[in-house]
């Protein structure tokens, strides 16, 4: 899966994008009319300089092309900030950006 | 019969060895598979979902706002915001309590500042519960959000 990190020092915020169909297992194809098979992100770390301030688990009810945002303390320039994630098929996924 | 055999031995084998790495410290459980609360995902009804996130005894508390909008046209994606000023956050769950699987994603948090947001998927009308654990203790806010065209399919 592909996956982009925006950090901003001044603030703290940590922006997260990824691309994945986050596909809960329940949706019916249109045209089949079978189940779409479950494929979602289930774990999901970032952490600053090695630390980490966020362990996520995540379900199928993630939107599609998830989405994270949140804000830590005392992030300063230089900052290196990495973001790793898995989804249910062993998929994996990381980015990594400075704070600036 | 003798290969089928030999491959029911052969899995045996390479699970037991696994468990032998695991005793021996060699694999640390954690590197193995990262944690997943099967529990509370797989959880059918909100009550069930917060009793597997050992939040069921989680306090109402005025410090939570869930920001998310009044309707939602498109129960696909919703934007929540949760904000806080709870000092020492823990953690964050996010639950949308109509949806199929209530539990949204959990957040293990380390110098939290306040603020997470993501977008999540909403059967139906619905509130979207946020639960915060902070110094040890779990707290809760909720907030509805009317859903014209539910996002979960089935």
């Amino acid at each position: 899966m592909a996956i982009a990190m925006r950090v901003r020092a001044g603030t703290g915020e940590i922006k997260i994008l990824m691309t994945h169909p986050s596909e809960n297992g329940l949706r019916k194809d249109a045209k089949t009319g079978q189940l779409v098979p479950a494929h979602f992100v289930k774990n999901v770390t970032v952490a600053v300089n090695g630390k980490t301030v966020m362990d996520g688990e995540w379900g199928g009810g993630v939107s599609k092309d998830p989405y994270l945002g949140f804000k830590v303390k005392g992030l300063k320039a230089g900052d290196k900030v990495a973001v790793n994630a898995e989804d249910n098929t062993g998929d994996k996924g990381s980015a990594e950006a400075t704070a600036s | 019969m003798n290969s089928i055999r030999r491959h029911v031995l052969k899995a045996a084998g390479s699970a037991g060895l696994i468990g032998t790495a695991i005793a021996a410290g060699l694999l640390k459980p954690g590197q193995a598979l990262a944690a997943w609360n099967s529990a509370g995902f797989n959880a059918t009804k909100t009550d069930e979902a917060l009793a597997a996130i050992g939040a069921s005894g989680a306090a109402a508390s005025a410090d939570i706002q869930v920001k998310a909008p009044d309707i939602a046209e498109n129960g696909a994606v919703v934007p929540v915001e949760i904000v806080t000023k709870l000092p020492n956050v823990e953690s964050i769950a996010i639950l949308g309590e109509k949806n199929v699987n209530p539990l949204i994603a959990t957040y293990k948090l380390t110098d939290f500042d306040g603020s997470l947001s993501t977008r999540m998927k909403m059967g139906q009308t619905a509130n979207v519960r946020a639960v915060v654990k902070a110094g040890g203790k779990f707290y809760t806010a909720a907030k509805e959000v009317k859903v014209t065209v539910g996002g979960c399919g089935g």
